[in-house]
């Protein structure tokens, strides 16, 4: 054999590349950042501003008592809706499949998919604290590190719950699923609303449910300064049962 | 490479099996492809020419038979082979949010040492559209960068899925150019086709490809001059019987020639045509008063032995 191939670039570099790329792909679409930046932070001065919704804050300032909640919906839209949205066209026109096949690999896609969410939700976290900084809200240091931990324990159940509904779903469908859960989880699954404000069953429902439990632990990091046990409980059991069932299910094809 | 230097096949397919629900699509196919030659599998649709290929790719796994790329198993060493493999898969497969370069430039980011972009975007024309989102690109121009990043890793192995489908005559002559070169350069180039001219032109070998099994396979010339037939090619303005033509023609002593409807007014004969079977044939049609069009006797071509071996019947 006479050709010298390239030869892979190391893994780093690899997954570093398609971090980059994924990150650019949902900041540049105009949709997805829609989704995930400008609609957190419209809710966010909606819920602290209009004196006509009568909310009982806890002796809380408004924006003390809405950011986390925003800040968990936000995580939502990047780490599932936006992915889910993403991965299944990406699978539908063949992108998973391509990029599979050069040195990248079925786990380097994988890597650079989760790392190109944190990315956006990096710039996620930054746009919204900052306006909710310009607000009034002074996040105490040991809230702001526990909130990295939450954050990141939501990414993995929600960016598992993506895969599975990207990689068994039609794409189609993906997008009307990926939406319509999002809208209800935001209201009726403990996010914004925490869920002991909930009517009804909704209350013991919503703390089981990956948003509920994101949401308080988001809510427990910054208005109480530690992480809700149970609510780390529920989150990784999540991600251990949606990422089991997603490697089980994905379908590449 | 010891292992690669000594290898004859860079593709090996023995018994290969995949079935989809039960049903086989690929059914015992055998195939090789050697360094520094184009193999063209040729099929109609639904042959079962994609799914053999992306079981070479490692993106499906056979149900039976064996798969060896460059020596190597295409799901157990996976990681080893990927950067000496090219894929372009019929569905383009390219992330369509980008503009045409970027994409580009993120699988060359895959490689140590890739293709020059420069001269990649220079050979298939891509600088036109360079700045267009995936998404805009014509078909023509989604094959051309397709191909590019197959491509950009300097593979040794090179699998290109349809690589003319869609294509205007221009981009199909730099592709077809470019697929010589990288056979030139040694590369094994394995393309699935069901463009006669482009396996005439292209392949140095060819496996017709038929419910899930090769059917028949050599090189071109091997193919089409298994006999010494030659095809008679006739259009005429209207009324001519294909039966009545066969009795017509037929000689005591000879094997029968064989008239076929290509299409309504287009017809052939095969078999030893002579130069009486000529004067035959047109004299016949003239007491019929049956205007000749067009008249060309040649060689069989790839197409006539493509359909021979497939049927002519649309499915």
């Amino acid at each position: 054999m006479t050709t010298n191939h390239a030869g892979a670039a190391s893994p780093r570099a690899r997954v570093l590349a398609q971090t980059t790329f994924e990150a650019r792909a949902i900041l540049r679409n105009g949709e997805q950042l829609l989704v995930t930046v400008v609609v957190p932070v419209l809710a966010l001065v909606g819920l602290v501003s209009v004196d006509a919704l009568d909310v009982d804050t806890r002796g809380m300032s408004r924006i003390d008592f809405f950011t986390p909640g925003i800040l968990a919906l936000a995580v939502m839209t990047s780490s599932f809706t936006s992915q889910a949205i993403a991965s299944a066209f990406d699978r539908r026109n063949g992108v998973l499949r391509l990029l599979s096949t050069t040195p990248l690999g079925r786990g380097g896609l994988l890597a650079g998919k989760v790392l190109g969410v944190l990315v956006v939700e990096l710039v996620q976290v930054l746009v919204i604290g900052l306006t909710a900084f310009a607000l009034g809200w002074r996040p105490s240091a040991v809230g702001v590190a526990l909130s990295f931990v939450a954050v990141l324990l939501g990414t993995a159940a929600f960016t598992s719950l993506a895969l599975l509904v990207a990689g068994t779903l039609r794409a189609e469908a993906v997008l009307a699923v990926a939406n319509l859960a999002l809208l209800l989880l935001a209201f009726a699954g403990g996010v914004i609303v925490p869920a002991d404000r909930l009517p009804g069953a909704l209350q013991h429902l919503a703390v089981l449910l990956p948003s509920g439990a994101l949401g308080e632990a988001m809510r427990g990091a910054f208005q109480v300064g530690a992480l809700p046990a149970w609510s780390v409980v529920v989150l990784v059991g999540w991600t251990a049962a949606l990422g089991w069932g997603a490697a089980r299910l994905f379908r590449w094809h | 490479m010891p292992a690669s230097a000594v290898l004859d096949h860079a593709v090996e397919v023995t018994g290969l099996v995949k079935r989809y629900g039960g049903r086989a699509v690929v059914d015992g196919l055998d195939l090789v492809a050697r360094p520094g030659a184009v193999t063209a599998v040729l099929g109609p649709n639904g042959a079962g020419k994609t799914t053999t290929i992306e079981c070479c790719e490692g993106l499906r796994k056979p149900d039976g038979g064996a798969v060896r790329v460059l020596g190597l198993d295409p799901h157990e060493h996976a990681a080893q082979l990927r950067p000496r493999v090219g894929v372009m898969l019929q569905d383009g497969g390219l992330p369509t949010g980008v503009p045409a370069a970027q994409m580009l430039e993120h699988v060359a980011r895959m490689y140590a040492r890739p293709r020059s972009l420069d001269e990649l975007t220079e050979r298939l024309g891509l600088a036109s559209f360079a700045r267009t989102t995936v998404r805009r690109l014509s078909g023509g121009q989604r094959q051309r960068l397709a191909l590019a990043a197959a491509v950009v890793g300097r593979p040794q192995v090179a699998f290109l899925d349809e690589p003319s489908a869609g294509m205007d005559p221009q981009s199909r002559h730099a592709v077809w150019e470019l697929v010589r070169e990288l056979r030139d350069e040694g590369v094994a180039v394995v393309l699935t086709t069901h463009l006669m001219d482009e396996a005439e032109d292209l392949a140095d070998h060819v496996a017709v490809v038929d419910g899930g099994r090769v059917i028949a396979q050599g090189s071109v010339r091997e193919l089409v001059s298994s006999s010494e037939d030659r095809t008679l090619r006739l259009d005429v303005a209207a009324g001519f019987d294909v039966a009545a033509a066969t009795t017509a023609l037929a000689r005591p002593g000879t094997a029968p020639l064989v008239v076929t409807e290509v299409a309504p007014g287009s017809y052939t004969v095969v078999g030893a045509v002579e130069p009486t079977t000529v004067a035959a044939l047109t004299a016949w049609l003239a007491e019929r008063d049956v205007l000749v069009t067009r008249l060309t006797v040649g060689r069989r071509t790839l197409e006539d032995v493509f359909l021979d071996l497939t049927g002519r019947t649309l499915r």
